[in-house]
């Protein structure tokens, strides 16, 4: 991916008169952290593949306050939340897409009682979207045959009880997906969520997302696949904690429908 | 002389009942101490809801081993207790199996007749139910906040049902014109030999059974205040109450939200008056450092937990040794609302402060830092208990009232106060991920 990606903002379709089908949310670890940023990438290409007309708001976007929510600081998810309100009113922005379930469960359900009300949606319920109405179109056979396991992510998951979407948009691949003993709405937390990420853990006998890859080495995989920065990151350091990273790797579904 | 029985059973039945009106107004009046909420919205997927899960027990069987037995042993109470009415009839007229006046023999004889079938059932899953407590010792029932009171209760309850469920077929075996009728006596015809045919001999133990039985049912009624076993009566208001939302959505403090507009207000005078109405709202305290900080729903939530510890054995946190149970958080918030009770009965029905309060003496910071919020217990709780709501309100108490986050945490907030991102980095870099390649 060493081409330029064309990433227009919404100032600039502002500037022209015109709307973009959707926004894409970025979010601070879609932004900033190396491996998430990769993420970002790979769907910007999906979205360019799909010919969707779609804008960020670039260096108008802030965090979305999930985080600062869940450690328990509501006055900075408060003002987070308003002040991105603010802005995505003021551009009318009816559909957003991100690629971070935190991001997706906080806009989608926190934010309209705040005064925000959009059709909020995530990448792999939107790459499935694309791909049964024509508009996307897989070609290669790269996974055909690969063993690959979905690692839930808590706040697609159980919290908005979206477990197919990833699931169907993966079987797309003609891989073999194979799933773990805890899935679905017994999945284990990657230990990241409720501001877990930036904190040491609590003193115990292991690391939740050790555990968690544990999980996911039982099936055998080839590939783990997620849809969530913050659970690749987790299932990434696992990987490495298992001294595995030289046979399986940790893929977000973007990437993996970006390079099938 | 004749009317002595009448009399006594009506002075039991009355002293039972009584005792256990007075404890559950004692157990709503606990629980308004709770902030109010409203929950009128969504009225049929709340029956819904609790036809499902507690009627219907939906979750229950998500493990079909202690599933199944549970069941049965919730149908055998149910049904069983059908008999109850007519010991009450008959204990307070004097007459004896009412049901045979009323009802043609056949039909008797095959309501009795199931009744003595789940009976046996019952005794079998109560015998299974011990073993995996006592002898297969299943982790879940091992933690550490299961020794003692919770421990026992836990065993009491199974001895209570042995006992119930064998007085009632001595009852039936004991009986000889209910043998002698040959109908509905499907197991007690087998246990009637045992006690011999001396007829003055069988007339005192089934008159003794007799009495135990509805003397046992009546304390039976009453330990489920002091038990975990409560949840056979708040299992159905609680899973009404339950969420109706995305588990995901956690809810905005109003509060917060006045206070938040009235910052990013431009127009806004600081110094202004406070609006009129203003006055009389309590001054907001942030979180949740007693049980009389959290609402209603929680505090239900409480007493409902059946300590079975399906969260716990699903809590990431719990399962790489870290400190946190949400078993714990509600069994914490049970036992401290059960002394704020006491405190308040003991001092004419007002609080008196014991120094003591949930948090820090009952459920430490380290316990509330550990959750992840993954909401795993939510999804596993049998009864739609919440142990996730009381961590967060817990949480927002000690970063808004005593700024008492974790370090890194604080500098997490710091930065995205500062720069709209958890990391120390440029608002206006937001961006350069897409230049760079
Ligand atoms: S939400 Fe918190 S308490 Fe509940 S299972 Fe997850 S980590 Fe444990
Ligand atoms: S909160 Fe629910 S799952 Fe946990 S112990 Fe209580 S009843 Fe069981």
């Amino acid at each position: 991916m060493s081409e330029e990606l064309k990433v227009p903002t919404m100032a600039e379709f502002m500037a022209e008169g015109k709307q973009p089908e959707i926004l894409f949310w970025v979010g601070s670890a879609g932004s900033y952290d190396d491996r998430a940023k990769k993420i970002s990438k790979a769907f910007v290409k999906i979205l360019h593949k799909a010919n969707v007309a779609f804008a960020v708001l670039g260096e108008e976007e802030s965090n979305t306050g999930d985080v600062a929510k869940r450690a328990g600081n509501e006055f900075l998810f408060q003002m987070q939340a308003m002040m991105n309100i603010e802005i995505l009113n003021a551009y009318e922005v009816k559909r957003i897409v991100t690629c971070d379930p935190h991001s997706y469960n906080c806009i989608k359900n926190e934010y309209p009682s705040l005064g925000g009300n959009y059709d909020v949606v995530h990448h792999t319920q939107f790459i499935k979207e694309l791909i049964s109405s024509g508009r996307l179109t897989l070609e290669g056979n790269t996974y055909k045959g690969k063993r690959i396991t979905f690692h839930d992510p808590c706040y697609l998951g159980r919290a908005n009880s979206e477990y197919d979407a990833p699931r169907d948009v993966l079987k797309q691949t003609n891989a073999n997906l194979i799933e773990m003993k805890r899935h679905k709405s017994t999945a284990l937390c990657c230990g990241a969520g409720g501001a877990q990420m930036f904190k040491e853990p609590e003193k115990g006998n292991m690391d939740i997302n050790v555990l968690r890859t544990e999980d996911a080495l039982e099936t055998k995989p080839d590939i783990i696949a997620t849809g969530c920065p913050y659970c690749n990151t987790m299932m990434t350091d696992g990987v490495k904690a298992k001294e595995k990273e030289g046979e399986i790797s940790v893929l977000d579904i973007a990437e993996l429908i970006a390079n099938s | 002389m004749q009317y002595i029985p009448n009399i006594l059973f009506l002075i039991i039945l009355a002293l039972g009942i009584g005792y256990f009106t007075l404890n559950i107004k004692k157990l709503i009046r606990n629980i308004k101490l709770g902030k109010a909420v409203d929950a009128t919205d969504n009225k049929g997927e709340r029956w819904r809801n609790m036809a499902r899960i507690a009627l219907g027990q939906s979750k229950m069987v998500k493990r079909p081993i202690a599933g199944f037995l549970h069941i049965v042993v919730y149908v055998g109470f149910i049904i069983i207790n059908i008999e109850v009415l007519e010991i009450i009839i008959d204990g307070l007229f004097g007459t004896h199996r009412v049901g045979l006046k009323v009802l043609p023999e056949s039909v008797y004889g095959f309501l009795i007749g199931s009744f003595e079938i789940l009976a046996v059932l019952v005794l079998v899953s109560v015998v299974i139910f011990w073993l995996r407590r006592n002898v297969i010792k299943l982790k879940r029932f091992l933690s550490s906040e299961m020794s003692g009171w919770p421990k026992n209760d836990g065993n009491i309850i199974l001895y209570f049902e042995v006992v119930l469920m064998c007085l009632f077929l001595i009852m039936n075996a004991t009986d000889t014109t209910f043998q002698n009728l040959g109908h509905g006596n499907v197991v007690s015809q087998f246990i009637a030999p045992w006690f011999g045919d001396n007829p003055d001999t069988l007339h005192i133990i089934e008159r003794t059974a007799w009495w135990l039985h509805i003397v046992g049912i009546l304390i039976f009624l009453n330990y489920l205040y002091y038990s975990k076993h409560l949840h056979i009566l708040l299992a159905f208001p609680n899973t009404y109450f339950g969420s109706v939302t995305p588990k995901g959505k956690f809810n905005n403090l109003e509060a917060v939200t006045k206070e938040v507009k009235l910052m990013m207000d431009p127009n806004a005078d600081p110094f202004a008056a406070a609006p009129e109405g203003a006055e009389d709202e309590v001054p907001a305290k942030f979180g949740a450092s007693d049980v009389m900080d959290l609402n209603q729903i929680q505090l239900l939530n409480a007493y409902t937990c059946t300590e079975c510890g399906r969260c716990t054995s699903a809590c990431p946190a719990n399962l790489t040794g870290k400190k946190l149970s949400p078993r714990k958080i509600m069994m914490d918030t049970r036992d401290r609302l059960e002394e704020v009770g006491k405190n308040i009965d003991a001092n004419g029905g007002e609080f008196k402060d014991d120094g003591k309060q949930l948090l820090g003496d009952y459920i430490t910071n380290e316990e509330l830092w550990a959750c992840t919020t993954c909401n795993a217990c939510v999804e596993e709780c049998p009864v739609s208990i919440n142990p996730l709501s009381i961590i967060l309100d817990m949480r927002r108490y000690l970063v808004m009232e005593q700024s008492a986050a974790p370090m890194e945490l604080n500098n997490m907030m710091t930065n995205i106060e500062n720069n709209g991102a958890p990391w120390p980095y440029n608002q206006m870099d937001r961006l350069n991920w897409a230049k760079e390649d």
